[in-house]
């Protein structure tokens, strides 16, 4: 059976691509190192449309008004610039209402595209650019630790992580921070004030890293304008025993947090990026496998949600589990010792 | 390679949903078509293969070592038609995995064109973003900033009766071309027209080059009074297709093995719940249920006339993190039978948004489950319900209109621990009034039978008639406005062999008359207080209402309609364990 597969490694290659939401224009080249706040490729676009009726201005016809109309489909024009003009005893003059551009013109109207904004595009991962893709964004190849995350926020950023923990569970609170913490990427077992959120802000942090969040606070995470990565889910649940050893290993290292927002339909997940030096560059991650004995798998649902262990029997025939539920089920052994039963749709492979 | 399903002997139907792809096999067998087995695999729409061709794949070849039978070549390739002993000699195909639709409904008047698009909108699993009509208070440009700002999958066009307006509807035909002519290539919608007809070769020819796939059908509003929204959901199943070819592989390859018939499994469901609405006559409607990942899908008919409701906010997936938009943390919490917080119901339904595929193991988990099912297609019901026809009979307004039977689909149903819980799900859910008959499709056939119910109409017949269904209670739900505990019925089963059970009823009771399957009997049933059966107030059917086995046998629920429960938690929870109890779940 097919399995799903979350990355918690300590040195791996990951490659992503970058790609601009529209054609625009690539700023680096193959082989360049990255950080990854980087500017990659950037496009413009009129955030705003105009339709400005000509023919209704000028009290003409569309027709008419067609040949009146001064400034042609895909030129520039300035907000006061004159866009069409009747002639006669009283003139009637349309100016542009803004500046832009003009996208069509037809049917004595004028189209225009206003309010040019710029769409900067970083790189969103450390690493070095593998891959130019033309006209939308490049491909970047990342060595070091991995840690995939389950939520995100849609933040982006990079900086010094600081355990706020000594155990995996340990919960975030507000007296835990201070201004010593400005500019840090803080790693906490679970958070359920929105007050901590609020307060890192204020700081600000650069980010925080969390095994687990209260639902009642998921509104505040979204509005923090710094990243916020969840790693095993929500409730109250301890940050799961690889990503804690992983995360607490390279404490006071520079991490980019780059918090979007799951979509499991196109794979996209938060995940936080650990830069490490290279020596001999590892084997890209698969990203999937099918269950096999002996894999190290994370448990995704109560009674041991975000717990790790082995599995060690994939049952041939369904069983019952204390819901009830009869299930394709695995006995998996914790890091406890303990031995337990999982529906093998509560599990994934780490990987 | 494609082969009509008519005079087809074997039938192999795939349904791809978001978490699981099924493959139901369909054959003659003395003479009568059967439901011989079914195969099951985890769905690959969604990344990391975006491609549903492995699932398709693994569902066809779990077949195959059921049934010790080949459809699948050393390629994987279908064989088909069947020769040698191997292959299928027709195959059928339905779709409901993938992300819900973006659609921009776009429309004259709210209670006319928009009304009837948004209604067309909910056949399909599809996220209404954004409507513009002519009571839209926004200038064309914003309009079209928004259309390029949500960036649709899909724009429903609609507007005019025939021979109505046509200077409006070429407004509105000018904003959407606009927004397509500033989106990149790759990036414009589909486009469905369905309005004036006398513009639609406007629409194609303008329109045409500015989407990424346009279909024109016939008006589904010709005139004020009239709605035929038949056609215009023909032609949203095509789009609804090449709109999934677009964002996942593998869908045309399904496609053209199923000889371009692929249809959304809702839509599918809809078509047989009509067909039986047309071929059982029936003064009652027929009503489909079905909770699934990617949706709750609603689909009732009376006499022909189909009301089809997709809900993807209300499944049971991605979209559960959302559901409290919908509902209330309270709603959902008055249906558990345990002593379970609010914080840890709602941790339930975001830790299951992001593991859309997990289950539960443990019974606080099930509770939250059943309950999340209990409410979200109460929710969906009640949105229905508005669509039904007017003529439709209710014991009384704002009731469940008389259904018979009622059939139900989704794991969460049908594989629930014990039939006791599903049928309580169901009872609670959608509070049937008067007598019905409720059916679980616990191998998922609808969809298949749907698919094959218009070219090979008996097939569904034979396949529903052999027991491939599993009747789960015929239900008998006085309606009476009583105080608790006032005698509300008296009952009589009189068994095939003479033998009979009776039993008195008062207001608040869920009890239970054994009638397994493959029995029959008689059912007598004196009303009191003016209690309506569905005969009408203190009305009976004297000669006694025929009534088959099923796996419950007769279950009278006479605990009111609407179903109100305490307010005080502790004794809701002992109330719902006691019910349960009553029904052996």
């Amino acid at each position: 059976m097919l399995a799903p597969v979350t990355h918690i490694l300590p040195f791996t290659t990951i490659r992503r691509e970058r790609l601009l939401p529209l054609p625009g224009r690539i700023l680096v080249h193959e082989g360049q190192k990255v950080n990854s706040l980087d500017v990659v490729a950037e496009t413009h676009f009129g955030k705003e449309h105009l339709l400005t009726d000509v023919a209704g201005a000028l009290g003409v016809r569309a027709e008419a008004a067609q040949n009146l109309i001064r400034i042609k489909a895909g030129g520039l024009v300035s907000q006061g610039d004159e866009i069409a003009r009747r002639k006669g005893l009283v003139p009637r003059v349309v100016r542009a209402p803004r500046s832009g551009q003009a996208l069509l013109i037809g049917a004595g109207q004028v189209f225009m595209e206003v309010g040019e904004t710029a769409f900067e595009m970083q790189a969103g991962i450390p690493g070095a650019v593998t891959r130019l893709i033309p006209d939308r964004g490049a491909e970047i190849t990342f060595n070091g630790a991995l840690v995939q995350g389950m939520w995100g926020n849609g933040q982006m950023n990079v900086g010094l992580m600081m355990p706020m923990l000594s155990s995996p569970e340990e919960t975030l609170v507000a007296t835990q921070l201070d201004v010593s913490l400005r500019g840090a990427v803080l790693l906490a077992g679970n958070c359920s004030d929105p007050a901590v959120l609020q307060l890192a802000g204020e700081l600000p942090v650069r980010g925080i890293i969390l095994g687990s969040m209260a639902p009642a606070i998921v509104p505040q995470a979204l509005q923090a304008h710094y990243p916020i990565i969840v790693v095993d889910g929500f409730g109250q649940r301890p940050l799961n025993s690889a990503a804690y050893k992983l995360l607490t290993e390279n404490a006071k290292h520079e991490v980019t947090l780059n918090a979007m927002a799951p979509d499991w339909q196109t794979g996209v997940r938060p995940e936080i990026f650990i830069p490490l030096p290279v020596i001999q560059e590892p084997h890209l991650p698969r990203d999937e496998e099918t269950f096999a004995l002996e894999q190290r798998v994370r448990l995704r649902r109560d009674p041991h949600a975000g717990a790790i262990g082995t599995l060690i029997s994939l049952r041939p025939r369904p069983t019952i589990m204390p819901s009830g539920i009869r299930v394709i089920a695995a006995e998996v052994r914790l890091e406890s010792g303990e031995q337990v039963l999982v529906p093998l749709a509560n599990l994934e492979v780490l990987g | 390679m494609s082969v009509p399903l008519v005079n087809a002997d074997s039938l192999l139907a795939v349904d791809v949903g978001t978490v699981t792809t099924r493959a139901a096999l369909f054959d003659v067998v003395e003479g009568l078509y059967r439901f011989i087995a079914s195969g099951h695999a985890p769905s690959t729409a969604a990344a990391p293969r975006k491609d549903i061709h492995e699932g398709v794949c693994q569902a066809i070849e779990n077949l195959q070592t059921i049934t010790e039978r080949k459809f699948l070549n050393e390629d994987r390739r279908l064989i088909m038609p069947a020769n040698d002993g191997k292959g299928v000699d027709s195959f059928a195909a339905t779709l409901s995995a993938g992300p819900a639709i973006k659609t921009v409904v776009v429309g004259l008047l709210d209670d006319v064109s928009l009304e009837s698009a948004l209604r067309l909108a909910r056949t399909v699993y599809t996220q209404v973003v954004d409507i513009i009509g002519l009571n839209d208070k926004r200038k064309p440009e914003q309009q079209i900033d928004s259309i390029l700002h949500l960036q649709p999958d899909l724009i429903l066009f609609a507007g005019g009766t025939d021979d109505g307006a046509t200077r409006s509807v070429e407004h509105l035909m000018e904003t959407i071309g606009l927004a397509c002519y500033v989106l990149p290539a790759e990036k414009r919608p589909a486009l469905l027209y369905a309005g004036n007809t006398k513009l639609a070769e406007k629409v194609k020819s303008s329109l045409q080059s500015l989407t990424s796939s346009l279909r024109v059908s016939p008006n589904l509003r010709p005139s004020l009074e009239t709605e035929d929204l038949q056609p215009a959901q023909h032609a949203l199943t095509t789009l609804f297709t090449q709109i999934r070819r677009d964002q996942m592989g593998g869908v045309d390859e399904l496609n053209t093995w199923a000889g371009n018939t692929l249809m959304p499994t809702a839509y599918a469901e809809g078509r047989i719940i009509r067909f039986l609405s047309q071929i059982y006559d029936s003064s009652k409607g027929i009503l489909g249920v079905n909770l699934g990942a990617c949706a709750a899908t609603m689909a009732a008919a009376f006499s022909g006339e189909l009301t089809l409701g997709v809900y993807p906010q209300l499944g049971l997936g991605e979209g559960l993190s959302d559901l409290l938009r919908y509902t209330s943390l309270e709603e959902i919490q008055k249906w558990i039978p345990l002593d379970i917080p609010a914080e840890a119901i709602q941790s339930y339904l975001y830790q299951k948004s992001i593991y859309p595929t997990s289950l539960p193991a443990t019974p606080e988990d099930l509770a939250i489950e059943q309950a999340v099912a209990r409410q979200t297609l109460f929710v969906a019901l009640n949105s229905v319900a508005k669509d039904f026809p007017r003529r439709v009979r209710h014991a009384s307004p704002g009731l469940t209109p008389y259904f018979e039977p009622i059939l139900a689909g989704g794991s969460v149903i049908t594989r629930a621990p014990a039939l006791g819980q599903s049928l309580l799900i169901l009872l609670d859910a959608i509070q049937p009034v008067g007598i019905t008959t409720l059916i679980l499709d616990q191998n998922n056939l609808l969809p298949a039978l749907g698919v094959a119910a218009t070219r090979n109409p008996i097939l569904p017949v034979q396949v529903l008639e052999s027991g491939a269904f599993l009747g789960l209670a015929t239900v008998v739900a006085p309606y009476l406005d009583a105080q608790f505990g006032t005698p509300v019925l008296h009952g009589r089963l009189v068994y095939q062999n003479g033998n009979e059970s009776r039993i008195d009823i008062k207001m608040g009771a869920l009890e239970v008359l054994p009638l397994p399957v493959g029995q029959s009997g008689r059912l007598y049933l004196q009303p009191l207080h003016h209690a309506d059966v569905g005969f009408g107030p203190g009305r009976t059917r004297e000669s006694g209402i025929p009534v088959t086995g099923t796996a419950l046998g007769v279950v009278i629920d006479a605990r009111g309609r609407p179903l109100r429960l305490p307010t005080d938690a502790g004794q809701r929870r002992e109330l719902i364990k006691k019910w349960l109890w009553a029904l052996g779940g």
